[in-house]
This record gives C-alpha cells, sequence and structure tokens, in this order.
C-alpha cells in the first residue's frame, strides 16, 4: 500500500542505472512504475525491472529519450501520475517540466522556473553574488568576441576558465593560462556551445588550481525551507569529468562545511527551490576559501553515497517532496555515519579512455557489507555506442575513510566484467594510492594521477585520445547523460 | 598505402576529408561519436585520400574501413 498523499504511480524518463535506481524505490514505497525506452535498450534490466515498459522510439536520444512529446504521451496512455526524469537527458529541461505539468502531471523536479534561472551560467553566477554568496571573479555579462575575452581576462587574472553558458558536463570548457591560449579556448568554447546548447553565450572565471572540488546536497520544502545534507567531494576528474567521489571531504574543515552548508540553503531559497538539487563550489585549497560554481536542479550521480552517510533513500524524498511537499525524516536527525566513496565504472578503454562499446559477456558484482552497486547492465547487454558510457557506480561505505578505501579496493577487485573494457580497474589505483592517502586529491585528473596538467602529458602520449572530447547528444539543453 | 580503420563501433559524424584531398599527418578525416565521445580519426602519414568509404550518419564496427591513403 502507498503512504496517503504519496505518489501512488511514475514513469521514469530515463535509462540505465539512475532508471533501475528510480524503480527501486517505486518497488520499496508500493508505486506503480513505467520504464520508457529506445531500441537500443530493450534488453536492459531496467526494462523489465518496470511494472510497464513502453517503447519510445530509435537508438539516437532525440528519438528517444530526449523526445517530449513521446515521453509525454507514454505517461498519459499508462495512466500515471507522475514524471520522474533522473539525470541528463531532460532533467534540467524547464520546457520539458512545464509540459508535463501542463499534461496534469507531478513534475519530480524543481519548479520550471528554478531549473531556468539556475540554467544559465551567468545568470545564476549574478543571482549568486547578488544573494551574498561568493563566487570567482569573472564576467557577469556574456563575452561575444575574442578580443572581449582578452580584455576581460586582464581584469580577472590568469589562468582563467571558459565556460559555455548554458553548458554543462565540461563540454566546451577549458582553462587558458594567456591570451593566446585563451583565443583558441574562447573559438572552442563558442563553436561547441552554439553547437550544443544552441547558445554562443560565453563567460570567463578565474580559474581556481589547485581546488576542490565540494558540492552540497539540499531538498527544498513545500514550505520554503531547505535543507542541507551534507557534501561530496568530487574532486577526482578527468577532462571536468567526475571519476571517483566521496563524503566527507577529507579537505573541508566543520567550520567551512557549516559555511558551505548554509551558503547552499541561501542558494535554495533565492531561487525558491523545491526537491532535490546540488550547489557546487570551488575550495581555493590555498585561502581555504570558496566558491559558488553551478547548481544541478535534479537528482545527482553521486548522490549514492549521501544515502550511504545519512541513511536517507533521496529518491523517496523527492516524490514525497513532488506529492505533498515534506520529508520522511525529522531534520534534527540527520547525523551522518561514516566515509562512503563512489568510483564511477565506465565503458572505457583505462589506458587511452577510448569509448569501448560491445557485449558483456561477464558481469559479476562485489556485495559485502557496506557495498552498493547501482548498475544499468547485466551480463548478455549490449554496451551501444549512443550513450554516455557509466555503466555501473560502486559505492562503499565503512567507519573511516581508510577503511573505506581498502573495503573498495577489495570490491573492485571482486568486480568482474568482460567483453567491455572498462575503468573499474584503473580508476582506484589512481585514487587509493598511499600517496593520495597521505595528500587528501585535488581536483585533479586520473590519467596520471597529476595535477591538472597531467591532461597534457596524456595528450602526448596518446594524440588521438586527447584530443577526444566529451560531446552531449544532439539536442536538449543540457545533455549530459552522465549528470556532470 | 594506409587503411585507416574504426577502432571501435560508433556512428560517423562528421566526414572532414573528400576523395582526392591531400592531408598531412596528423590532421582530421573523420570525426566518429561514440558514447557521447567525438572521436577524431587522423591521417597517420601525409599523403592523397583515394578512398573515402564512409558517409556521416553511416554506424561503423570495429575494423572496418574508413579511407586509404596513398
Amino acid at each position: 500500500m502507498v503512504e496517503s498523499g504519496l505518489i501512488e504511480s511514475v514513469l521514469v524518463a530515463n535509462r540505465g542505472e539512475i532508471a533501475r535506481r528510480v524503480l527501486a524505490t517505486a518497488r520499496r514505497l508500493g508505486i506503480r512504475s513505467v520504464a520508457v525506452y529506445s531500441e537500443a535498450d530493450a534488453g536492459l534490466p531496467f526494462v523489465r525491472e518496470a511494472d510497464e515498459a513502453v517503447l519510445i522510439g530509435p537508438p539516437p536520444p532525440a528519438q528517444s529519450y530526449l523526445d517530449q512529446a513521446a515521453i509525454i504521451a507514454a505517461a498519459q496512455r499508462t495512466g500515471v501520475q507522475a514524471i520522474h526524469p533522473g539525470y541528463g537527458f531532460l532533467s534540467e529541461n524547464a520546457e520539458f517540466a512545464q509540459r508535463a505539468e501542463a499534461a496534469g502531471l507531478i513534475w519530480v523536479g524543481p519548479p520550471p522556473v528554478a531549473i531556468e534561472l539556475m540554467g544559465d551560467k551567468i545568470n545564476a553566477r549574478n543571482l549568486m553574488a547578488e544573494a551574498g554568496l561568493p563566487v570567482a571573479a569573472g564576467t557577469a555579462e556574456p563575452v561575444t568576441d575574442a578580443d572581449e575575452a582578452v580584455a576581460a581576462a586582464a581584469e580577472i587574472g590568469y589562468p582563467v576558465m571558459v565556460k559555455a553558458a548554458a553548458g554543462g558536463g565540461g563540454i566546451g570548457m577549458s582553462a587558458a593560462a594567456g591570451d593566446a591560449e585563451l583565443r583558441a579556448a574562447f573559438e572552442t568554447a563558442r563553436s561547441r556551445a552554439e553547437r550544443f546548447f544552441g547558445s554562443a553565450a560565453i563567460l570567463l572565471e578565474r580559474y581556481l588550481s589547485p581546488a576542490r572540488h565540494v558540492e552540497v546536497q539540499i531538498l527544498g520544502l513545500a514550505s520554503g525551507r531547505v535543507l542541507a545534507l551534507g557534501e561530496r567531494d568530487c574532486s577526482v576528474q578527468r577532462r571536468h569529468q567526475k571519476v571517483a567521489e566521496e563524503t566527507p571531504s577529507p579537505g573541508v574543515s566543520p567550520v567551512l562545511r557549516g559555511h558551505m552548508l548554509a551558503a547552499a540553503v541561501r542558494a535554495g531559497e533565492v531561487v525558491g527551490y523545491r526537491g532535490a538539487g546540488t550547489v557546487e563550489f570551488l575550495v581555493d585549497v590555498p585561502t581555504g576559501g570558496f566558491v559558488f560554481l553551478e547548481m544541478n536542479t535534479r537528482l545527482q550521480v553521486e548522490h549514492p553515497i549521501t544515502e550511504q552517510v545519512t541513511g536517507i533513500d533521496l529518491v523517496e524524498q523527492q516524490l514525497r517532496i513532488a506529492a505533498r511537499g515534506d520529508v520522511s525524516f525529522a531534520e534534527q536527525a540527520v547525523k551522518p555515519h561514516g566515509h562512503a566513496v563512489e568510483l564511477r565504472v565506465y565503458a572505457e578503454d583505462p589506458s587511452r579512455f577510448l569509448p569501448s562499446p560491445g557485449t558483456i559477456s561477464e558481469w559479476s558484482e562485489p556485495a559485502g557489507p557496506g557495498i552498493r552497486v547501482d548498475a544499468g547492465y547485466a551480463a548478455g547487454n549490449q554496451v551501444t555506442p549512443f550513450y554516455d558510457p557509466l555503466l555501473a557506480k560502486l559505492c562503499v561505505h565503512a567507519a573511516t575513510r581508510d577503511e573505506a578505501l581498502a573495503r573498495a579496493r577489495a570490491a573492485v577487485a571482486d568486480f568482474r566484467i568482460a567483453g567491455v573494457r572498462t575503468t573499474c580497474r584503473s580508476t582506484p589505483t589512481c585514487w587509493t594510492a598511499p600517496s593520495s592517502l597521505a595528500a587528501p586529491t585535488t581536483r585533479q585528473w586520473s590519467a596520471g594521477c597529476g595535477p591538472d596538467h597531467s591532461q597534457h602529458n596524456e595528450e602526448r602520449a596518446h594524440p588521438q585520445a586527447g584530443r577526444c572530447r566529451r560531446r552531449g547528444a544532439a539536442s536538449g539543453r543540457d545533455p549530459r547523460g552522465d549528470g556532470g | 598505402m594506409a587503411e585507416i580503420r574504426a577502432e571501435m563501433v560508433a556512428n560517423v559524424w562528421k566526414v572532414v576529408t573528400a576523395e582526392g584531398e591531400q592531408v598531412s599527418g596528423g590532421d582530421t578525416l573523420v570525426i566518429l561519436e561514440s558514447m557521447k565521445m567525438e572521436i577524431p580519426v587522423l591521417a597517420e602519414d601525409p599523403g592523397t585520400v583515394t578512398k573515402l568509404a564512409v558517409a556521416e550518419g553511416d554506424v561503423v564496427q570495429e575494423g572496418d574501413l574508413i579511407a586509404i591513403i596513398e
């Protein structure tokens, strides 16, 4: 029986591990579930784990997981009450949220206006600065040409980060240390921004390095209250893509945590946030200060580690907030326990980081105390070239960081995947190397475990791989399939 | 003569070169797309593109011929 006032049925407008993750909570709560899938995904576990599954189109995302009309039609045909968008695809598409609501469906996400306010990075930056949050030195207006960018950089000071205002997932983003690099970075960012996000608006921000990437999980309630459920450290990145995350952050003191959580709550209040969201910050390692980076107005890929340390099911809270505006726990009772780490398992060649589609011939997940695997695939499944390469997330919880990392190493050794090449074994060798235990990681690249510039080493060693760029689906404002 | 082949299953996203074109080593011939990643396929050595075996929108399998450079 579904608890009174809760959603009774939900359509999950996503695929792979996150669709399966949402379906698991729906099943536990007795909520009827509907999956939608493309022709490429018919054999994946999430399709058979839903109470009902609707084929919405051919493999390319624009014709399936980004096809708003097809998804809303599927919701209406199956008579569900609500749509959960997962992350990526349509999750941060305000127009889709509006269309769902106009069709009489409950949108399991923030109000469309909050999506819009935070979706434009220039707007979000200005809004947060006005609200008193610290932001990095940067441009308050879109930068329209390379000369203007060079002039802005002279004021901001090098190095600067060049970003697409409507962008996400690291697409079109690069750092520049001087005028020549900036001109090149600007042209790249502008052409990619136009192509992938339909907007050429570019912003420049002071590039902090060394820095830690730390984000705060928030939940906005119907009453207007915003709760902060602790932070996640996502400093281990490659090509601006997260590779591993942990909570609590080993680089955040209790005092700094207090400031960051308060800033995240303020950010949510300013935009009238409802539901689950994540406010991302950069922590400047030399000064210990922090700046607002962006807000993700959806469930985050790495949400499980927060669930592990708090014992709170974030998808349950999303469904509950969407239906009745409140959460299932008492705010004072939230007390994080222990340490949790997440390792992302990508279908990529671990040495060159090239995609590795194929057929999974063997899939055997580790199990044991504190181990949670959120996977989108099983043995016999086809990993197709159409979607992002995230196969699974290995999440490990223990009393301390050392124990969590030790347990993660053992779990990695027990995770057997054959048929496609994966990053499963390579990620932790970087992350759990003794050196990184002694000196907790700053934002870095997994390729060489070094600081940011090891990206260039990677390029030298593997020119082909180094030139690869992460890109999004052909349309949609935020094409991140992997949640950023 | 160098045969340039696909390293993985991918969609042909962009064709940058054309048959008969002179290329230098390191020039991009086509850009494949797989798993939200663009993978430029490069000419290893200078030469003339004598055959271009793919068109934009094609799906290539691992080992499929992309181009011949002589």
